[in-house]
């Protein structure tokens, strides 16, 4: 009998799950339906990337697509609340539209898949052995690419200067607007409360 | 384990399905133990913190029996689904909750090395884990078609959201200490004594201890935190509409994060299997000495973890019934006006402590922190795992071709060369 390698198998499990469930979203006419096969979809990819050893990547994906997506989810409960059985029309030009736009990017995708060289070779046999992604995006992100070490031409050592700096003006960044929005949005429910008051002044006078 | 077993099945495929069907049920009948015992344990505290005595009368002296009667109870009562309801979300619901409960216990070891899955970002995995449990609930609370449900479930939501921040800082504080994010190894570096634990390493890990444990509690969903279900607001919040099997199986998952989330403190703060003294060594149950003493050696730390894990979850249950349910304007205060901002300053002062009191005040017997981050990353690749033995090392850097990331040199000075380019 054939011998079963689990990682195939395993690989082939999830990519199925992730294909199908992604199909399944643009199918579904419910916005809740809709974030629950997302969620199952993106989980099934994280699922990839921890069959291929990369457990910070994988992690990654659950703690930012998957649990961003839960967020979707709260808004389409929000909106959808009122009949669960709600049902989102979709008509024939927004169909013809996603299916170019949609498959232009797949073609793209597939192009470019299909022009990985090593994917034209027989697969060589590799077990899952832990590659710790974690230390070497983190060195990364600091400034020391691992992957560039080798290199004994200096010139070809690009993108060694770290990206410590800009990740953390865009989070600062990100910080400012967050703490400006939630000001905004009590100044103007403070002014309305005020005017409110002044108006209830004027009528009792 | 199935490498071992390779050697003895004649196709050898089934090795690994049956390796991974042990190790999942015996990770699924720690989680029904856990909630059997809970429950139990739930009633007896609660009983006895307001003057009653609890179950006494199913099987013997203390009711002990009494999660084998709630379960047959649950078992046999009419499963209902409401009218309104969206059918299949319902049904998903509990499940959803469960697994994302059950998954925490993947990546959680119970001593040196006995853990399903070596994951080298066990804290980061097991918090993004546990933040998915929220799922179910949001979709429990919209396909029961319900108000009460709903209002439930958005707490949850909002609830969930703001605490995942302060709950992230507080476990990033062990995480800075330790240089790592491999549970095994944070684990095996507060061995020895009481003093070599996380919790007594500075006190600034001492004041965020505490706001680890109040961000657990409500991110698990348990009063003073337990705005979700409400009982005197929302009749039983988003699991209103829940009976019998599937409302036993919210349970389980409650019971199992909590469990977990103890687990997690306990590895982070509380010395994880090396116990207040370090008996298993003083019991010369080391594996130098012999392999069978070695695993004795674990299984007396597993079980000081396990005891471990059974305090933090009696601690939740006498703090649910001591405490009045917070509003949820208060419970978002708490999260936002006091555990972010003491989280933060914990933080900064947890830093600096290690990085200008690099070996303790004295007291360790090995130093960490800065001095032990340098150590990992002048070896090129960290240490700290176990699975990590020397000859799967050889192979990876045999086909790496010789491509070791730093050879002597440490990340400092690599920086520093770096800074001219």
């Amino acid at each position: 009998m054939e011998p079963i390698n689990w990682h195939s198998f395993f690989f082939l499990f999830f990519a199925l799950v992730a294909c199908g469930f992604a199909v399944a979203v643009t199918l579904a006419s419910n916005v809740v339906k809709m974030a629950f096969y997302l969620v199952v979809s993106l989980g099934a990819v994280a699922g990839l990337f921890f069959l291929a050893g990369a457990d910070f990547v994988g992690t990654m994906q659950l703690v930012i697509y998957v649990g961003g997506t839960m967020v979707l989810l709260v808004f389409g409960v929000m909106l959808t609340a009122t009949d669960p059985a709600v049902d989102m029309k979709t008509r024939a030009g927004q169909w013809i539209l996603a299916a170019l736009i949609g498959g232009s990017l797949l073609a793209v995708l597939l192009q470019a898949a299909f022009s990985v060289d090593d994917w034209h070779h027989p697969p060589v046999a590799r077990t899952a052995e832990s590659p710790h992604t974690a230390t070497k995006l983190g060195l990364g992100l600091l400034g020391v690419r691992v992957d560039r070490l080798d290199e004994t031409d200096p010139t070809r050592r690009s993108g060694m200067s770290g990206y410590l700096l800009v990740f953390e003006l865009i989070s600062v960044h990100l910080l400012v607007v967050l703490i400006g929005a939630a000001y905004m949005a009590r100044t103007k429910r403070w002014m309305a409360s005020n005017a409110k008051t002044q108006v209830e002044l004027k009528t009792e006078n | 384990m199935a490498e071992f077993l390779t050697n003895y099945l004649n196709p050898s495929w089934p090795a690994y399905l049956l390796v991974a069907l042990v190790q999942c049920g015996l990770m699924l009948a720690l989680v029904l133990a856990v909630a059997a015992v809970a429950t139990w344990a739930e009633r007896k505290v609660s009983g006895r913190i307001q003057d009653r005595l609890g179950p006494t009368r199913v099987g013997g002296r203390f009711g002990w029996l009494q999660p084998v009667a709630d379960g047959i109870k649950l078992f046999t009562k009419e499963d209902t689904i409401p009218a309104g309801a969206d059918q299949m979300f319902f049904r998903l619901a509990p499940y959803v909750s469960f697994c994302a409960s059950f998954c925490i216990f993947l990546a959680l070891p119970f001593s040196n090395g006995w853990v399903v899955q070596h994951v080298n970002v066990a804290v980061f995995f097991i918090l993004a884990v546990a933040g998915l449990e929220v799922f179910g609930v949001i979709l429990a609370g919209y396909a029961s078609g319900s108000k009460w449900s709903l209002f439930g479930a958005m707490r949850e939501a909002a609830q969930m959201v703001s605490y995942e921040v302060p709950l992230g800082l507080a476990a990033v504080v062990p995480v800075m200490i330790a240089g790592t994010m491999d549970l095994v190894a944070i684990g095996n570096m507060q061995a020895g004594w009481i003093h070599n634990w996380f919790i007594f390493h500075d006190p600034f890990t001492f004041g965020i201890f505490w706001i680890y444990f109040t961000c657990t509690v409500a991110s698990v969903n348990r009063a003073p935190f337990d705005l979700a279900e409400a009982e005197s607001e929302l009749v039983a919040g988003f699991m209103t509409e829940y009976s019998g099997f599937r409302w036993a199986i919210f349970f389980m998952a409650e019971y199992a994060s909590m469990f977990a989330v103890s687990g997690l403190a306990a590895i982070l703060f509380l010395g994880g299997w090396n116990g207040p003294l370090p008996v298993a060594s003083m019991l010369g149950l080391t594996p130098d000495i012999h392999p069978l003493a070695g695993y004795l050696g674990n299984l007396l730390g597993a079980c000081n973890f396990l005891l471990k894990c059974s305090l933090g979850v009696v601690a939740m249950m006498w703090v649910r019934w001591t405490l009045p349910r917070l509003r949820i304007d208060q419970v978002i205060t708490t999260c936002l006006k006091y555990c972010l901002p003491l989280a933060a300053a914990m933080f900064l002062g947890a830093m600096l402590w290690t990085y200008l009191l690099p070996g303790g005040i004295g007291l360790r017997s090995q130093p960490l922190g800065l001095v032990a981050e340098e150590t990992d990353v002048h070896g090129g690749l960290p240490q700290f795992s176990r699975r990590d033995s020397s000859d799967l090392r050889e192979k990876r850097i045999g086909r790496e071709n010789g491509t070791v990331p730093f050879g002597n040199t440490t990340g400092r000075e690599l920086l520093r060369s770096e800074g001219g380019h």
